[in-house]
């Protein structure tokens, strides 16, 4: 055992299936090393829990590098847990102190069912994206690069907007549980640019449908959205979300 | 009509209206108190300011303007409380530990409040003018004064006695302390609802949302505070019961 190992207590969320009754389930886990990803101490309680014969807590995972979207765990409150700009797979247990009790719960929204313990289904941030979060024409390949002059700034804020991975951390944190930060970085990273400007008013509106469809809360402009985002998408594309909407629907 | 139905249902439709009649309410509120200051220049000046009013546009711009806020309130309150609604919709099951995520967050006292104090003031408004425009529950009859050598109520009357009355005051107080907390986070978040906020824009709009709150705060408060303590009610009238 490493000399800097440390011991947490964990109180995890553990529900059976969609339609079961959930609670808190304490666990006490030693040998945790400060180098160790969140991901990676959750399997280590995962490992010896399948060793004691008892059902591993359901997580979900991918790249564990930070890009992909497809972890994401409400710890201690926070989706994301304790850092800024970083995905679940990035948190690191040196946050964390020896002794510490961490609460791990899913995220939380009607629209983003529990599959299992802290698994939820996410598909309405991809309905929302069928609604309307994509070029219709096939652009080609990579067009000469002054082709279709792109302005820098717009250039640099639809990368930005691109960015966002649909991880839902934004959901999570939202006290509405509002989809407004995933849907209007989808909308901009397109309206920004000459190739999405043609669809921009259908797109927005499309989407904006969707995502109401989908049953998710409205905007109140806290702002937690932006600050638990792993990609740290400004809460500026919501207003171009509803600068778009209202041209498209005058 | 089928478009502003749809745009009014959507979610961002409900904000940009909610963002929308903030705006104009915050206006509404500085003519209202630049108005009200006039309180504590004197009988004189107050009831000849409410006279002027009245007689605008030969009578019509006072019942013109309480339909246009009568429809601004109404709007901004349904708006409103449609997104505390939808949020127990969004998510029935709370988290069992929540935290403010700290860093760039937006999210305080003043915004996670905005239903509570928002259904406050709309009950405090309702009462408000039923007190002062309706002159339901006087405490006394009043005589009318001469402005201009037209007989007008007393309006300044009414209020100084209103505002003599300790609980009143204290009412009066924690209601536009409530208001403040409201404008803290609905001024700068209305523009962000108009989609009118930009990174270089923002900083400002938010520092001048929190004046303005201050502002607005203090110059509300000043008018029963001042009364109660240097104003004693205006003699003449029928104290009713008296």
């Amino acid at each position: 055992m490493a000399s800097n190992a440390i011991t947490v207590k964990l109180l995890i969320w553990r529900q059976s299936g969609p339609t079961a009754a959930g609670q808190l389930v304490p666990f006490t886990l030693e040998n945790v090393l400060p180098e160790m990803s969140f991901l990676e101490m959750l399997d280590l309680l995962n490992e010896k829990l399948v060793r004691e014969g008892t059902d591993p807590v359901a997580i979900d995972s991918d790249c564990r590098e930070g890009i992909c979207g497809t972890c994401g765990l409400v710890i201690n409150g926070i989706a994301h847990g304790p850092n800024s700009g970083a995905a679940t797979c990035e948190v690191r247990m040196r946050s964390f102190r020896d002794g510490e009790t961490i609460v791990i719960e899913p995220f939380r929204a009607a629209s983003f069912p529990v599959i299992k313990d802290l698994v939820v289904d996410r598909a309405a941030f991809d309905r929302i994206m069928a609604a309307g979060g994509y070029v219709s024409i096939n652009t080609g390949s990579a067009p000469e690069a002054n082709a279709i002059p792109v302005q820098r700034a717009s250039a640099e804020t639809a990368m930005d907007a691109a960015s966002c991975i649909g991880c839902a951390a934004c959901v999570a944190a939202c006290p509405n549980a509002s989809a407004s930060l995933f849907t209007s970085a989808k909308i901009s990273q397109y309206a920004l640019l000459p190739q999405g400007r043609t669809e921009a008013g259908r797109r927005v509106v499309r989407m904006v449908e969707a995502m109401d469809a989908e049953g998710f809360g409205n905007c109140s402009n806290h702002g937690e959205c932006e600050a638990v985002c792993p990609k740290e998408i400004s809460i500026f594309n919501i207003g171009r979300m509803r600068r778009e909407y209202l041209k498209a629907v005058l | 009509m089928s478009v502003l139905t749809d745009v009014t249902r959507s979610t961002i439709g409900k904000k940009l209206l909610n963002g929308l009649t903030g705006l104009l309410l915050c206006g509404f509120i500085v003519g209202h108190l630049a108005g009200n200051l006039l309180l504590l220049l004197g009988s004189d000046a107050f009831n000849t300011y409410a006279y002027t009013l009245h007689s605008l546009l030969h009578g019509a711009f006072v019942p013109l303007a309480e339909v246009g806020l009568v429809v601004l309130f109404t709007a901004h309150a349904i708006s409103g409380i449609s997104v505390a609604l939808a949020r127990r919709r969004a998510r029935p099951d709370g988290y069992q530990k929540s935290a403010n995520a700290g860093g760039k967050s937006r999210k305080s006292s003043s915004s996670t409040s905005m239903i509570i104090t928002g259904v406050v003031l709309l009950v405090f408004v309702i009462t408000h003018v039923a007190q002062f425009r309706g002159g339901f529950f006087a405490p006394r009859e009043y005589a009318d004064v001469m402005i201009n050598g037209h007989a007008t109520h007393n309006l300044y009357a009414l209020v100084v006695d209103w505002f003599n009355q300790a609980p009143m005051v204290a009412l009066y107080v924690v209601v536009m302390l409530l208001l403040g907390t409201h404008l803290r986070h609905g001024f700068w978040s209305a523009f962000q609802s108009l989609g009118a906020a930009n990174p270089k824009y923002l900083p400002i709009i938010h520092g001048a949302g929190v004046i303005f709150a201050i502002l607005m705060t203090v110059g509300f408060l000043m008018i029963p505070i001042y009364i109660f303590l240097f104003v004693d009610p205006v003699a003449g009238g029928t104290l009713i019961g008296g």
